[in-house]
């Protein structure tokens, strides 16, 4: 798509763009060639001097299990948050769907978390459950669960999914929404006639036709899970117990912290930002076949 | 023809309403602490109700800060917030409006190019490159400045798409209408395209204000003076004083603060902040 009408000027365009040119190149490409350079470094423990050692930081890399927990960790965590999130907002999107009077203050009273910074979020979810003074944790105990976040893994995986759905319901809700009231009345009722009932029409021709919806969500969720779900995980477990909730990202940030493997971490960035551009891609297809139909 | 409604909908309503409270409750429970002194907090039986330390506890936190080891007021990283957020609202707008304009508005060597090194940015967030990123801050002399708190976090291609996509609608025909008027390409653009792109700027804004006041690893990483905190970071400061003395009541006010202005703008400008939403796609 072009432009038929445009302006004259041979020097005024550069200009233009310098500002966004020159910031993307300072605070974009110089640290992401860095980022690529020095996973290919070795540096000794006080940072002053640094080889060449090819793909060593790769290769030890995936020499370490913690880095496979970490993978696994990450996919676990994407997934429960995933279907958590993408589950309850379809339900609330259907029931809001129904032509109810009240829609719209339903809508402002359900978006409003997504606003909630991740590690506020955190701490609201990490105070209800906290094993010593969380009032949620009591009635868990009392059920006989011997709830600790702080101590068992699982505990804290499940904290931190329930925080970051608690965020990220609001986002595929209203998404959720928008493509249900883009159905046609008309196939709705087309499959009344035809005797289905509401939950039968709902998994036969609701759901189906929501599809490029719940996919574009299901992309944007494992971004979220990966990026910004750190600010959760470090108010709420800070990675632990024993790396339970280190997710990939938080790896990068542990290992590289005060100068420690940077080339480690380093290679870390390189391979997560492979993975975003596989997921980027992925989401461009999508969206291309979007405008098609 | 789809089966009445009346039953169907008290369903609706029931579980809709169920949906509200159950997201409300963290909130509540976190504005309800804010109102308890720390000791009936720590004996884990805080009641349900408001307790009568609300004054108290606001005017601690927002002017003086915490009892022990953080004692920045949270005022002031209110104000660093704002500061931060505003920047990188008001920043990102102003670079990816000129960019966008002088890529649909132009002809130009290399257009297509440095149309693609801003687009490539589009899904790379700064956690990917983080440590680098950071070298290069220290280097410039910006760590503990809001220039560097702000400036990395602009660097990205959400806003150029979003204006590009929106210049590609307006009517050529406007451009051609203020040519024969005899207006050069600054007063096009300020007469007759910004007006026009208002909405989207304002769209743009609500989403920009919301990340820049969220963030949270790169401030992290950059501030090292108390009184260059932004709020999200605070509280997690006031948390890590040492589990069974944390200041929890503190912490709950500042949650509540930190939770306030970007809240805020979700409830007041709802319809921008969904058309935001829509079109940058995250």
């Amino acid at each position: 798509m072009e432009k038929h009408a445009i302006l004259n000027g041979k020097l005024i365009p550069y200009l233009l763009l310098a500002p966004q040119l020159l910031i993307t190149v300072i605070f974009f490409y110089w640290p992401a060639t860095q980022a690529i350079w020095q996973s290919f470094l070795l540096e000794d423990a006080f940072g002053l001097s640094s080889e060449f050692v090819g793909f060593e930081n790769y290769q030890v890399l995936f020499r370490r299990p913690e880095y496979y927990q970490a993978m696994a960790t990450t996919a676990v965590f994407a997934t429960l948050v995933a279907v958590l999130s993408m589950s309850i907002a379809l339900w609330l999107a259907a029931m809001a769907d129904k032509n109810i009077k009240a829609a719209g203050a339903y809508k402002t009273l359900l978006i409003w978390p997504y606003a909630v910074a991740p590690a506020v979020a955190g701490v609201l979810w990490i105070f209800m459950f906290h094993p010593s003074l969380g009032m949620l944790a009591r009635p868990l105990r009392l059920m006989g669960i011997d709830w600790n976040p702080l101590l068992n893994g699982r505990h804290a995986l499940v904290l931190v999914t329930f925080a970051s759905a608690w965020k990220e319901v609001a986002y595929c809700f209203l998404f959720f929404l928008a493509g249900l009231q883009s159905i046609p009345r008309s196939v709705i009722e087309a499959a009344a006639i035809d005797g289905a009932r509401p939950f039968r029409r709902f998994w036969t021709i609701i759901f189906p036709l929501l599809s490029p919806t719940t996919f574009f969500l299901v992309v944007v969720i494992v971004v979220y899970v990966f990026f910004d779900t750190f600010g959760i995980i470090d108010a709420v477990t800070g990675g632990g117990p024993a790396g339970a909730t280190t997710t990939l990202v938080y790896r990068v940030y542990a290992d590289g912290r005060l100068g420690g493997d940077l080339g480690g971490s380093a290679a870390q960035s390189v391979i997560l930002m492979v993975i975003v551009i596989a997921l980027t891609a992925i989401q461009f297809r999508y969206i291309e076949r979007k405008v098609q139909y | 023809m789809v089966e009445s409604r009346r039953y169907r909908n008290i369903g609706a309503y029931t579980v809709l309403s169920l949906g509200v409270l159950i997201f409300a409750f963290p909130v509540y429970v976190a504005i309800i602490a804010s109102t308890h002194e720390n000791a009936t907090i720590m004996n884990g039986n805080m009641p349900l109700l408001p307790g009568g330390q609300a004054a108290e506890n606001y005017y601690r936190t927002i002017f003086l800060g915490g009892v022990r080891s953080a004692r920045e007021p949270v005022g002031n990283m209110m104000l660093n917030s704002f500061i931060v957020a505003m920047g990188i609202a008001v920043g990102k707008i102003f670079i990816s409006i000129l960019s966008a304009f002088a890529i649909v508005y132009y002809r130009f060597p290399l257009r297509k190019a440095a149309f693609w090194v801003i687009f490539i940015t589009l899904m790379l967030p700064i956690e990917v490159r983080i440590y680098p990123t950071y070298k290069i801050v220290a280097d410039l002399g910006l760590l503990d400045t809001y220039t560097g708190l702000i400036l990395p976090l602009i660097a990205s291609a959400t806003g150029t798409l979003l204006f590009r996509q929106f210049f590609m609608t307006v009517p050529d025909e406007l451009l051609e209408a203020s040519k024969m008027d005899g207006a050069g390409a600054f007063r096009f653009f300020k007469d007759t395209l910004l007006p026009l792109s208002l909405t989207t700027m304002a769209a743009l804004f609500v989403i920009q204000f919301i990340y820049g006041w969220n963030q949270y690893l790169w401030p992290l990483l950059i501030t090292t003076r108390d009184d260059m905190q932004t709020v999200v970071i605070g509280i997690k400061k006031l948390l890590t004083t040492q589990d069974a003395l944390s200041e929890w009541h503190t912490a709950m006010t500042t949650a509540v603060l930190a939770m306030i202005p970007p809240v805020l703008v979700v409830l007041l400008m709802q319809r921008l902040f969904v058309k935001g939403l829509v079109e940058t796609e995250k």
